[in-house]
Protein backbone atom coordinates (compact mmCIF):
# COMPACT_ATOMS: atom_id res chain seq x y z
CA UNK A 1 0.00 0.00 0.00
CA UNK A 2 1.38 3.66 -0.83
CA UNK A 3 1.98 5.77 1.94
CA UNK A 4 -0.39 9.16 1.16
CA UNK A 5 0.49 11.15 4.08
CA UNK A 6 3.88 13.52 4.42
CA UNK A 7 5.68 14.35 7.53
CA UNK A 8 4.89 17.14 10.16
CA UNK A 9 7.95 19.36 8.86
CA UNK A 10 4.82 19.56 6.41
CA UNK A 11 3.50 21.74 9.14
CA UNK A 12 6.65 23.87 9.46
CA UNK A 13 6.06 26.91 6.37
CA UNK A 14 2.48 27.39 7.54
CA UNK A 15 3.07 27.21 11.15
CA UNK A 16 5.65 29.55 10.46
CA UNK A 17 3.43 32.51 8.80
CA UNK A 18 1.94 32.29 12.17
CA UNK A 19 4.48 31.80 15.48
CA UNK A 20 8.12 33.00 16.08
CA UNK A 21 9.66 29.63 17.12
CA UNK A 22 9.37 26.36 14.82
CA UNK A 23 6.91 24.29 16.46
CA UNK A 24 7.87 21.17 14.32
CA UNK A 25 10.10 20.55 17.37
CA UNK A 26 7.81 21.05 20.03
CA UNK A 27 6.35 18.30 21.69
CA UNK A 28 2.79 17.29 21.18
CA UNK A 29 0.66 15.39 23.34
CA UNK A 30 -2.40 13.60 21.59
CA UNK A 31 -6.06 14.15 23.15
CA UNK A 32 -6.79 10.44 21.80
CA UNK A 33 -4.37 8.62 22.92
CA UNK A 34 -2.07 10.05 24.92
CA UNK A 35 0.75 9.47 22.69
CA UNK A 36 4.09 12.30 22.92
CA UNK A 37 5.91 13.02 19.60
CA UNK A 38 7.66 15.79 18.18
CA UNK A 39 5.36 17.63 15.93
CA UNK A 40 7.89 17.05 12.74
CA UNK A 41 6.67 13.22 13.66
CA UNK A 42 2.51 13.59 13.03
CA UNK A 43 0.89 12.01 9.68
CA UNK A 44 0.22 15.08 7.24
CA UNK A 45 -2.87 14.67 4.68
CA UNK A 46 -3.27 17.61 2.49
CA UNK A 47 -2.42 20.21 1.60
CA UNK A 48 -5.80 21.01 -0.14
CA UNK A 49 -8.42 21.54 1.40
CA UNK A 50 -5.77 21.98 4.49
CA UNK A 51 -3.33 20.64 6.52
CA UNK A 52 -4.95 17.57 8.38
CA UNK A 53 -1.95 16.24 10.70
CA UNK A 54 -2.61 13.03 12.43
CA UNK A 55 -1.38 11.34 15.71
CA UNK A 56 1.26 8.66 14.55
CA UNK A 57 0.07 6.62 17.49
CA UNK A 58 -3.85 6.61 16.49
CA UNK A 59 -4.24 8.07 13.57
CA UNK A 60 -6.49 10.85 15.38
CA UNK A 61 -6.39 14.30 14.10
CA UNK A 62 -4.19 16.55 16.58
CA UNK A 63 -3.91 19.55 14.05
CA UNK A 64 -6.10 21.29 11.42
CA UNK A 65 -4.57 24.12 9.59
CA UNK A 66 -6.55 26.01 6.51
CA UNK A 67 -5.30 29.02 4.65
CA UNK A 68 -8.26 31.37 3.52
CA UNK A 69 -7.43 34.01 1.06
CA UNK A 70 -7.40 36.40 4.35
CA UNK A 71 -6.93 34.11 7.12
CA UNK A 72 -5.40 31.22 8.75
CA UNK A 73 -7.67 28.75 10.59
CA UNK A 74 -5.81 26.39 13.31
CA UNK A 75 -7.61 23.74 15.09
CA UNK A 76 -5.48 21.86 18.16
CA UNK A 77 -7.99 20.49 20.14
CA UNK A 78 -6.98 17.02 19.59
CA UNK A 79 -3.57 18.28 21.31
CA UNK A 80 -3.56 18.10 24.72
CA UNK A 81 -0.76 20.34 25.23
CA UNK A 82 2.64 21.53 23.34
CA UNK A 83 5.63 21.35 24.75
CA UNK A 84 7.75 24.58 23.37
CA UNK A 85 11.73 24.09 23.73
CA UNK A 86 12.64 27.74 24.96
CA UNK A 87 16.20 29.23 25.91
CA UNK A 88 16.72 29.10 29.44
CA UNK A 89 15.58 32.33 30.89
CA UNK A 90 18.11 33.56 33.44
CA UNK A 91 16.60 37.26 33.14
CA UNK A 92 14.35 36.19 36.49
CA UNK A 93 15.22 36.98 40.16
CA UNK B 1 1.45 25.96 -34.27
CA UNK B 2 -1.14 23.70 -35.82
CA UNK B 3 -4.64 24.74 -35.78
CA UNK B 4 -6.35 21.66 -33.68
CA UNK B 5 -9.90 21.85 -34.36
CA UNK B 6 -12.31 21.67 -31.45
CA UNK B 7 -13.80 18.36 -31.66
CA UNK B 8 -10.20 17.23 -30.67
CA UNK B 9 -11.03 17.83 -27.21
CA UNK B 10 -14.47 15.78 -27.23
CA UNK B 11 -18.10 16.04 -27.49
CA UNK B 12 -18.42 19.14 -25.60
CA UNK B 13 -16.23 22.21 -26.64
CA UNK B 14 -14.29 23.54 -23.84
CA UNK B 15 -14.68 26.83 -24.74
CA UNK B 16 -18.68 26.07 -24.56
CA UNK B 17 -18.90 24.93 -20.92
CA UNK B 18 -19.85 27.36 -18.49
CA UNK B 19 -18.39 26.46 -14.92
CA UNK B 20 -19.26 28.48 -11.36
CA UNK B 21 -16.51 30.73 -10.82
CA UNK B 22 -13.11 30.66 -10.12
CA UNK B 23 -13.40 27.10 -11.36
CA UNK B 24 -11.42 25.05 -13.99
CA UNK B 25 -11.53 22.26 -16.18
CA UNK B 26 -10.01 19.25 -15.49
CA UNK B 27 -9.98 15.75 -17.09
CA UNK B 28 -8.11 13.74 -14.27
CA UNK B 29 -10.19 12.94 -10.67
CA UNK B 30 -7.94 14.21 -8.28
CA UNK B 31 -8.01 12.81 -4.83
CA UNK B 32 -7.91 14.90 -1.85
CA UNK B 33 -7.83 13.11 1.50
CA UNK B 34 -7.88 14.51 4.82
CA UNK B 35 -6.79 10.97 6.48
CA UNK B 36 -5.83 7.76 5.55
CA UNK B 37 -8.12 5.52 3.24
CA UNK B 38 -10.20 3.13 4.97
CA UNK B 39 -10.69 -0.09 3.60
CA UNK B 40 -14.38 -1.60 4.35
CA UNK B 41 -15.06 -5.07 3.78
CA UNK B 42 -18.42 -5.47 2.34
CA UNK B 43 -19.61 -7.89 4.78
CA UNK B 44 -19.10 -5.45 7.19
CA UNK B 45 -20.39 -2.63 5.83
CA UNK B 46 -23.78 -0.61 6.89
CA UNK B 47 -25.50 2.63 6.21
CA UNK B 48 -27.78 3.98 8.48
CA UNK B 49 -29.70 6.67 8.80
CA UNK B 50 -30.91 8.15 12.41
CA UNK B 51 -33.25 10.44 13.47
CA UNK B 52 -33.89 12.97 15.83
CA UNK B 53 -36.41 11.23 17.51
CA UNK B 54 -33.57 7.94 17.46
CA UNK B 55 -34.76 6.12 15.19
CA UNK B 56 -32.43 3.76 13.18
CA UNK B 57 -32.71 2.51 9.91
CA UNK B 58 -30.13 0.08 8.71
CA UNK B 59 -29.29 -1.13 5.07
CA UNK B 60 -26.45 -3.53 4.75
CA UNK B 61 -24.56 -4.05 1.69
CA UNK B 62 -26.81 -6.44 0.30
CA UNK B 63 -29.61 -4.31 1.60
CA UNK B 64 -28.41 -1.29 -0.65
CA UNK B 65 -27.89 -3.60 -3.72
CA UNK B 66 -31.45 -4.62 -3.65
CA UNK B 67 -32.65 -1.47 -3.87
CA UNK B 68 -33.58 0.68 -7.08
CA UNK B 69 -30.75 2.49 -8.39
CA UNK B 70 -29.83 5.52 -10.78
CA UNK B 71 -27.49 6.31 -13.23
CA UNK B 72 -26.97 9.87 -13.34
CA UNK B 73 -24.45 11.56 -15.04
CA UNK B 74 -22.98 14.53 -12.86
CA UNK B 75 -20.93 17.73 -13.06
CA UNK B 76 -18.35 17.64 -10.15
CA UNK B 77 -17.00 21.33 -8.67
CA UNK B 78 -14.02 20.79 -5.84
CA UNK B 79 -13.60 23.80 -3.76
CA UNK B 80 -9.72 23.51 -4.75
CA UNK B 81 -10.74 24.84 -8.07
CA UNK B 82 -11.25 22.02 -10.56
CA UNK B 83 -14.30 20.62 -11.95
CA UNK B 84 -14.85 17.60 -13.92
CA UNK B 85 -18.08 17.68 -16.10
CA UNK B 86 -20.00 14.61 -17.08
CA UNK B 87 -19.08 11.99 -14.67
CA UNK B 88 -20.88 9.15 -15.00
CA UNK B 89 -22.19 6.87 -11.54
CA UNK B 90 -24.63 4.62 -10.29
CA UNK B 91 -26.10 4.57 -6.81
CA UNK B 92 -29.29 4.70 -4.69
CA UNK B 93 -31.23 7.68 -4.37
CA UNK B 94 -31.28 9.59 -1.18
CA UNK B 95 -35.21 9.64 -2.01
CA UNK B 96 -36.02 5.95 -1.58
CA UNK B 97 -33.57 5.54 1.58
CA UNK B 98 -35.33 8.17 3.20
CA UNK B 99 -38.58 6.99 1.96
CA UNK B 100 -39.82 4.88 4.80
CA UNK B 101 -37.97 7.40 7.44
CA UNK B 102 -40.50 9.92 9.88
CA UNK B 103 -38.74 13.18 10.10
CA UNK B 104 -39.56 17.08 10.89
CA UNK B 105 -35.54 17.67 10.96
CA UNK B 106 -34.40 20.12 8.94
CA UNK B 107 -30.47 19.75 9.44
CA UNK B 108 -28.45 16.59 8.40
CA UNK B 109 -25.03 15.61 9.29
CA UNK B 110 -23.11 12.64 6.79
CA UNK B 111 -20.45 11.20 8.29
CA UNK B 112 -17.98 7.99 7.54
CA UNK B 113 -15.77 5.67 8.15
CA UNK B 114 -12.74 7.14 9.39
CA UNK B 115 -14.13 9.87 11.05
CA UNK B 116 -14.84 12.68 8.60
CA UNK B 117 -18.04 14.21 8.71
CA UNK B 118 -20.16 17.07 6.72
CA UNK B 119 -23.20 18.96 7.20
CA UNK B 120 -26.15 20.17 5.11
CA UNK B 121 -29.64 20.97 5.24
CA UNK B 122 -31.54 17.74 5.24
CA UNK B 123 -33.27 19.29 1.88
CA UNK B 124 -30.41 19.55 -0.15
CA UNK B 125 -30.51 15.67 0.09
CA UNK B 126 -34.03 15.39 -1.02
CA UNK B 127 -35.54 15.91 -4.08
CA UNK B 128 -33.18 13.66 -6.81
CA UNK B 129 -30.25 15.99 -5.82
CA UNK B 130 -28.40 13.26 -3.89
CA UNK B 131 -27.27 9.71 -4.42
CA UNK B 132 -25.30 6.91 -2.21
CA UNK B 133 -23.31 5.91 -5.45
CA UNK B 134 -21.30 2.87 -5.59
CA UNK B 135 -19.86 2.84 -9.17
CA UNK B 136 -17.94 5.18 -11.35
CA UNK B 137 -17.63 5.59 -14.64
CA UNK B 138 -19.48 1.44 -14.79
CA UNK B 139 -16.42 0.27 -12.28
CA UNK B 140 -17.25 -0.58 -8.72
CA UNK B 141 -16.09 2.71 -6.51
CA UNK B 142 -12.49 2.28 -5.49
CA UNK B 143 -11.30 3.31 -1.76
CA UNK B 144 -9.24 6.45 -3.04
CA UNK B 145 -12.64 8.04 -4.58
CA UNK B 146 -14.45 6.92 -1.32
CA UNK B 147 -15.89 3.22 -2.11
CA UNK B 148 -17.79 1.07 -1.58
CA UNK B 149 -19.59 4.00 -1.32
CA UNK B 150 -19.99 7.61 -1.23
CA UNK B 151 -22.53 10.27 -0.63
CA UNK B 152 -22.99 12.37 -4.15
CA UNK B 153 -24.46 16.13 -3.82
CA UNK B 154 -23.75 17.37 -6.62
CA UNK B 155 -24.61 20.94 -7.05
CA UNK B 156 -22.60 21.44 -3.37
CA UNK B 157 -18.89 22.08 -3.41
CA UNK B 158 -17.97 18.35 -3.48
CA UNK B 159 -15.82 18.24 0.14
CA UNK B 160 -20.12 17.98 0.81
CA UNK B 161 -20.07 14.70 -0.99
CA UNK B 162 -18.41 12.41 1.93
CA UNK B 163 -16.28 9.61 0.93
CA UNK B 164 -16.93 6.19 2.46
CA UNK B 165 -20.42 7.26 3.97
CA UNK B 166 -21.49 5.17 6.43
CA UNK B 167 -24.74 7.15 7.95
CA UNK B 168 -26.72 10.22 7.92
CA UNK B 169 -27.99 11.70 11.57
CA UNK B 170 -30.64 14.00 11.10
CA UNK B 171 -31.02 17.44 13.54
CA UNK B 172 -33.09 19.46 14.48
CA UNK B 173 -30.06 21.89 14.80
CA UNK B 174 -27.41 22.64 12.22
CA UNK B 175 -23.80 20.75 13.48
CA UNK B 176 -21.27 21.86 11.15
CA UNK B 177 -18.83 19.36 10.13
CA UNK B 178 -15.07 19.11 9.96
CA UNK B 179 -13.87 21.55 7.34
CA UNK B 180 -16.78 23.44 8.05
CA UNK B 181 -15.60 24.33 11.81
CA UNK B 182 -12.26 24.48 10.20
CA UNK B 183 -13.13 27.48 8.13
CA UNK B 184 -15.04 26.62 5.01
CA UNK B 185 -18.29 27.74 4.48
CA UNK B 186 -21.07 25.89 5.66
CA UNK B 187 -23.34 25.31 2.72
CA UNK B 188 -21.05 25.45 -0.12
CA UNK B 189 -22.67 26.70 -3.25
CA UNK B 190 -20.07 26.52 -5.97
CA UNK B 191 -22.15 28.87 -8.00
CA UNK B 192 -22.06 31.26 -5.30
CA UNK B 193 -18.96 30.81 -5.28
CA UNK B 194 -19.33 29.53 -1.16
CA UNK B 195 -15.94 28.80 -0.62
CA UNK B 196 -14.50 29.90 3.06
CA UNK B 197 -16.84 31.22 5.73
CA UNK B 198 -18.01 34.81 5.30
CA UNK B 199 -17.82 34.41 1.46
ZN1 LIG C 1 -3.04 9.41 19.36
Amino acid sequence: MSIDYLDGNALAGPLGELFAVDLTVAVGTCAGCGNSGPVAGLRVYGPAPGLVGRCAGCEEVMVRLVRTPDAVWLDLRGTLSLRIPMPDDQQGG
Amino acid sequence: MAIVSRGFFGRRGEGDVKLPPGQYLTHDFPVLSAGPTPRIGLDRWEFTIDTELGETHRWSWADLMALPSETPTLDLHCVTKWSKLGTGWQGVSLDVLMEDVETAAEYALAYSYGGYTTNLPLEDLLDGKAWVAYKYDGDDLTPPHGGPARLLVPHLYLWKSAKWVRGIRLMNEDWPGFWETAGYHNYGDPWLEQRYQGD
